[in-house]
């Protein structure tokens, strides 16, 4: 700690009053809903302490939702994220082309989910373009079936998703110094050697906070679960249940417990994936950007 | 620039050939997905044939109409004008203390400005929003505001604070040095040097705030509705309208939100709306 820091807060020219109004609007309207969800849960209204878990556990409407969301988001996740590092490896070098396909990805995340959901409706449709399409060229004769499924919600993960990845792991590759490569280049090493021993050790950190965002925004559908899922079965995903019970059943202690389980389930992947990092690469951290 | 000694296999090209294809091919389906919508808020008739029998505006006119878009659209200017105003006042002088003061606790704070912006919003948004419906700001325009404001002001900070940072602090010193308060050094001096920076991150949570769906979807009532959300029931309900009305009024949100997407794109990069990336600044 610096000797600024010993000092009094409120002697160092009023910082307080500066970051003061934006800590007290966090904690007024994020930190205290969360605890006080937290506290909720553990409130239900009527049975033991634990009643709303234990019925979350039991209760196989309940239960599979988790299951379900795990079913669609992890595959997702690794699908967008295993595209979204080759890709922006191959784009790696600032040109007009890198900043046109960077502009025109921004547009779907930008858009959101409801109006792909509206687009997929759209083409994707029975009688939408690829449908026609696909008659055309024969490659598949009768009505496609890719909305209103879970192929349709996992589209519409891939739609949002992998333009947030490829966009996030971009930023992180450019962002590593290209005369690290270069210098290798010199030394005889291809393009794979070059990504494999110098561009993946170096993206290894940024990869994984990639790797965790992109999981946890799969993990939180919703729009995209009612609209081109099957929101009663195949796609009823823990959101979904939370936003349920909240709103259809009045039951907030109910939501709440839901939410907790949701946001426990998301924070146990991430633990695991930057646990998973740093047990796989060992060495020094960030090293290579400017 | 690849050095002149690589020598290129004949494997690298056919796999740069193969991922740029699959981009191209991912993009031109995007494409395909809005030329869709449009066409179809533009179609008379259009029933398994690939274009429609005639054109004409009258989805737009229906849309107008069912869905209340005079209304909603006002809701929609009222929520994101007050949320970009309120985050951009709270916001850069947090992100000034961030950038240029050592406190105690910083590090906590500076956790409690990150985890709004990686926590999904549904996950925080139910218990949000039932805490809202006790404060009886639930259904509310203000309760809209407020929950929309909770990932919009730590965006605002995590934006400006870089723009801060580089700032040279001599000219704050020499500010103090001839008297002035920190009030008027921001007034005087950072105001007039951030204002780059402020436009970014204006344009930025506006394009965040007309897109940002679900924390609007839980906290608004019938009457605090914007954009997103009523498009959410149109699609909702969508065997009760005629899709091309849906559709119209998906081209109007989609409008809403490019027309800002475009102006902010001439001022940041891309990738500034899905993360932080420490880069040059925008010109």
């Amino acid at each position: 700690m610096s000797a600024m820091a010993a000092r009094s807060p409120f002697r160092t020219d009023g910082t307080w009053l500066l970051v003061g109004p934006a800590v007290i609007f966090l904690m007024l309207f994020f930190i205290y809903p969360f605890g006080y969800g937290f506290w909720l849960s553990f409130n239900p209204a009527e049975g033991a302490w634990s009643a709303n878990y234990q019925k979350f556990f039991s209760d196989e409407h309940l239960w599979r939702t988790l299951i379900v969301t795990f079913q669609l988001s992890l595959p997702v996740t690794i699908l967008n994220v295993g595209l979204a590092l080759p890709i922006a490896f191959q784009l790696r070098r600032k040109t007009r082309y890198q900043r046109w396909v960077t502009t025109l990805l921004v547009i779907p995340i930008t858009l959101g989910t409801v109006l792909i959901a509206e687009g997929m409706l759209t083409y994707f449709g029975p009688r939408g373009w690829l449908s026609q399409f696909l008659q055309l060229l024969h490659i598949y004769d009768g009505p496609i079936r890719l909305t209103h499924n879970f192929t349709g919600v996992v589209l519409s993960l891939v739609i949002s998703g992998f333009p947030f990845a490829f966009l996030l792991t971009l930023s992180y590759v450019t962002g590593i110094d290209p005369t690290l490569a270069r210098a290798a280049a010199t030394l005889g090493a291809g393009p794979w050697d070059q990504f494999r021993h110098i561009y993946l050790p170096l993206l290894a950190p940024g990869l994984a906070i990639t790797f965790c965002l992109a999981f946890v925004q799969a993990f939180s559908v919703f729009p995209s679960a009612v609209l081109v899922g099957a929101p009663s079965g195949p796609t009823r995903v823990i959101s979904l249940a939370a936003y349920e019970a909240a709103f259809e059943q009045y039951d907030y202690s109910m939501a709440s417990a839901v939410a907790m389980i949701m946001g426990f389930a998301q924070l146990i992947v991430v633990v695991a994936v930057l646990g998973l990092r740093r047990g796989l690469y060992r060495g020094p951290v960030g090293g290579g950007k400017g | 620039m690849s050095a002149p000694s690589e020598r290129r296999h004949w494997f690298y090209s056919v796999w740069s050939g193969l991922l740029l294809g699959l981009m191209a091919f991912f993009i031109l389906n995007i494409g395909l997905m809005v030329a869709a919508v449009v066409t179809n808020s533009f179609g008379r008739r259009w029933l398994g044939t690939w274009l429609p029998e005639g054109y004409t505006t009258q989805w737009y006119a229906a849309a107008w109409k069912e869905f209340q878009l005079g209304d909603v659209l006002w809701v929609t200017a009222e929520v994101v004008l007050v949320v970009v105003a309120l985050s951009i006042i709270i916001g850069v002088p947090a992100a000034y203390a961030l950038a240029r003061r050592q406190f105690r606790g910083k590090q906590l704070v500076m956790l409690l400005f990150i985890l709004p912006l990686i926590i999904p919003p549904i996950t925080y948004g139910i218990p949000m929003a039932t805490v809202m419906y006790q404060a009886h700001l639930g259904g509310t325009l203000s309760g809209v505001i407020l929950s929309n404001l909770v990932p919009a002001l730590p965006f605002v900070i995590l934006v400006m604070t870089p723009f801060i940072e580089q700032i040279d602090p001599t000219l704050e010193s020499a500010a103090r040095v001839f008297g002035a308060n920190t009030l008027r050094i921001f007034w005087h001096v950072l105001i007039p040097l951030l204002m780059p920076g402020i436009l970014a991150a204006s344009l930025l949570v506006l394009v965040r705030t007309i897109a940002m769906f679900e924390l609007t979807f839980l906290t608004a009532g019938p009457d605090s509705q914007t954009l997103v959300v009523a498009l959410y029931y149109a699609v909702f309900a969508a065997g009760v309208r005629a899709p091309q009305s849906v559709d119209a009024m998906a081209m109007v949100y989609m409008a809403a939100t490019l027309v800002w997407l475009l102006i902010a794109l001439r001022f940041v990069n891309p990738t500034q709306l899905v993360s932080r990336v420490k880069e040059q600044p925008a010109h």
